[in-house]
């Protein structure tokens, strides 16, 4: 049977509705002030560095962002951690909100469908981190400005850009999944726990648990056959690499470390006449993470089907 | 030409059924009442008219249009309150309002002035610009009514609209709903406060475990289920059952001393008052409307005898 009218009508309605709801709301403002501080805390002790060397490094701006000093992890660390925490806390009571307040057969009963107000949703804690992260990000170039003095080179603001786009879909998907989880439980307390569940398990659990794989995988190669021990450190990248943290981390590592010529084992004879050292251009750069990116995104898109599907399967009624 | 018309309309979930083969038609410019206890299948029929649940079998069309087809269309021209009404607490009453009209689609100055219309119309315009989380029960009702008056709607549905309310309240609310009744806006309420409710519909529908067990107006149902569509209460001297039976017209009488009920298909005052004054004094007489609790009551007592 076909439904007749756009499933995007009220698309932006929804979409503005909630993202004047973030950015007013006490959850972001609580969020906002803990990632400035953290990244504030990562830049200073960045700049600190690098002032040093300054003139020395072609690419100090995005140094600026990846250089950590003992006991502070670097800015992008910052990131890597706090984003997924954000997206979750927009998004875990996405859905079952609207049932506990009891608006969402007012809304639905609104001339819009189901698409609408769940992409509305979706888009909407996109675009509020976007809008965080693009602040941060000019932040603490800004603050580079001043305490460095040198003016960022274009080729460097073109790696940083694709190093937003990246976190933002990593963004996605952590937001996708709180989606997914505010529409299947129906308390927004389980959602988020939930949520951060998975967050905890990808932050900590994983690594360790491809480590022990890893550990196991080689043992079962033959240690004078080099080439069942490459096949071996494959397989254990590969699991790793079953992570969206694994997918990000790796992403982030080529697009701001243009000396990131591979992101996996490679052989002497690959090397061969490569200049080490020299930076590769942002297009062989990007052709790198492209899988890791194609990844993260079909990923997010993944999470947020089996969101819209449990939605639209859903009694409007609590 | 019937407003809201259902075919064979059928809800299950699994071997749950929430709507048996209802078959119901509205015509245009009735307070239609679709009565009966909770879980008895009223806010199902209710979602199946918007669209907002799929109907297991069966067909509905509300103003000639398909809610499973043409969900939208149907939804701009049917306001719906649910129960329960909800609103963006940290927002003020005017800001909910705007999102609907938003999501209704509509331009700027045309929403600012119908949500100025609606919200002085519902006496709510003085407490625009406070918060919804800060309203009474009552307040937030007439809010919910507010926004369904915002689309300028065809058909009113209104999920338990007095449920919650104090007395006053409801008598209130129920004025505002008479309102719309004179405005021609055809209104389909849902309620499990029979009593409450039965002022103002034209004809009622009685649910009962997801079937539609009686149809039409109070009085009809009355009549069949009483026996009688007027009760009149006599005081007088006792033992005037018999003489009372014998008037034509009369169904049923119930004696308990020198006071009866006399259930009779027209109104039979002046005769029982005779027959009264013959007998000796006459102490009260007053005709009383059919209570629906009644009916309700004792239709499934029968029903449950039968079975």
């Amino acid at each position: 049977m076909r439904r007749e009218g756009s499933p995007w009508t009220g698309l932006w309605a929804v979409f503005f509705k909630e993202m004047a709801d973030h950015l007013s709301g006490l959850r972001m403002r609580i969020l906002e002030a803990l990632i400035l501080l953290s990244a504030l805390g990562a830049v200073y002790t960045g700049t600190q560095t690098l002032r040093q060397t300054v003139g020395e490094d072609p690419y100090l701006y995005l140094k600026l962002l990846t250089t950590a000093q003992d006991p502070l992890p670097s800015f992008v660390g910052f990131l890597s951690f706090f984003v997924p925490l954000a997206a979750i806390a927009l998004a875990f009571d996405a859905v079952n909100g609207e049932y506990a307040r009891g608006t969402l057969s007012r809304v639905l009963s609104q001339p819009i469908y189901r698409d609408a107000l769940l992409f509305g949703k979706f888009l909407a804690g996109l675009g509020t981190l976007a809008v965080l992260l693009l602040a941060l990000f000019l932040l603490v170039v800004g603050m580079g400005l001043f305490t460095l003095g040198v003016p960022p080179e274009g080729e460097e603001m073109a790696r940083a850009f694709f190093f937003l786009l990246a976190t933002l879909a990593y963004a996605g998907v952590w937001l996708a999944l709180g989606l997914l989880f505010s529409t299947l439980f129906r308390q927004p307390a389980t959602a988020a726990l939930a949520a951060i569940g998975v967050w905890l398990f990808f932050a900590i659990f994983f690594p360790i648990l491809t480590d022990l794989a890893a550990g196991a995988l080689l043992l079962q190669a033959d240690p004078f056959d080099p080439e069942s021990q490459l096949r071996q450190a494959n397989l254990a990248l590969w699991i790793s690499r079953l992570s969206p943290n694994t997918l990000y981390a790796e992403a982030l590592t080529a697009v701001l470390n243009p000396a990131v010529r591979s992101l996996g084992p490679i052989l002497i004879t690959q090397l061969e006449g490569a200049v080490l050292g020299t930076p590769l251009p942002l297009s062989q750069s990007l052709l790198l993470i492209w899988p890791q990116l194609t990844g993260l995104f079909a990923l997010a898109v993944l999470l947020f089907t089996l969101a819209y599907v449990a939605f639209q399967r859903q009694e409007v009624r609590a | 030409m019937a407003v809201i018309e259902t075919r064979g309309l059928t809800k299950r979930y699994g071997r749950v059924v929430a709507v048996e083969d209802l078959n119901l038609a509205v015509e245009e410019g009735e307070v239609f009442g679709l009565l009966g206890p909770n879980g008895s299948g009223k806010t199902t029929t209710i979602l199946m008219l918007l669209g907002l649940t799929e109907p297991t079998a069966g067909e509905a069309r509300v103003l000639g249009l398909d809610p499973m087809r043409e969900p939208l269309k149907v939804k701009a021209r049917v306001g719906y309150l649910p129960d329960q009404v909800g609103f963006y607490g940290e927002l003020t009453a005017w800001e909910n309002l705007r999102y609907t009209t938003r999501l209704l689609g509509l331009p700027e100055a045309e929403a600012r002035a119908r949500i100025e219309e609606v919200l002085r119309r519902m006496g709510l315009w003085e407490v625009r610009d406070r918060r919804v989380s800060a309203f009474s029960r009552g307040m937030r009702q007439r809010l919910g009514l507010a926004e369904v008056l915002l689309k300028r709607p065809r058909v009113a549905i209104l999920d338990e609209p007095t449920l919650g309310l104090d007395p006053e309240a409801a008598r209130e609310f129920l004025g505002l709903i008479k309102g719309l009744k004179a405005e021609g806006i055809t209104v389909l309420l849902s309620s499990h406060l029979l009593h409450q409710v039965q002022e103002i519909c034209d004809r009622v529908g009685l649910f009962h475990k997801g079937r539609l067990a009686l149809l039409g107006t109070v009085e009809e149902l009355a009549q069949r289920v009483l026996g009688g569509g007027y009760e009149i209460q006599v005081e007088a001297s006792p033992g005037l059952k018999e003489a009372f039976l014998a008037l034509e017209g009369v169904a049923r009488v119930e004696a308990e001393g020198g006071r009866y009920r006399v259930f009779a298909t027209r109104d039979l005052r002046p005769e029982l008052a005779q027959v009264a004054v013959a007998r000796g004094p006459l102490f009260g007489l007053a005709l009383r409307r059919p209570s629906l609790d009644e009916v309700y009551a004792r239709y499934f007592q029968e029903v449950a005898h039968a079975a």
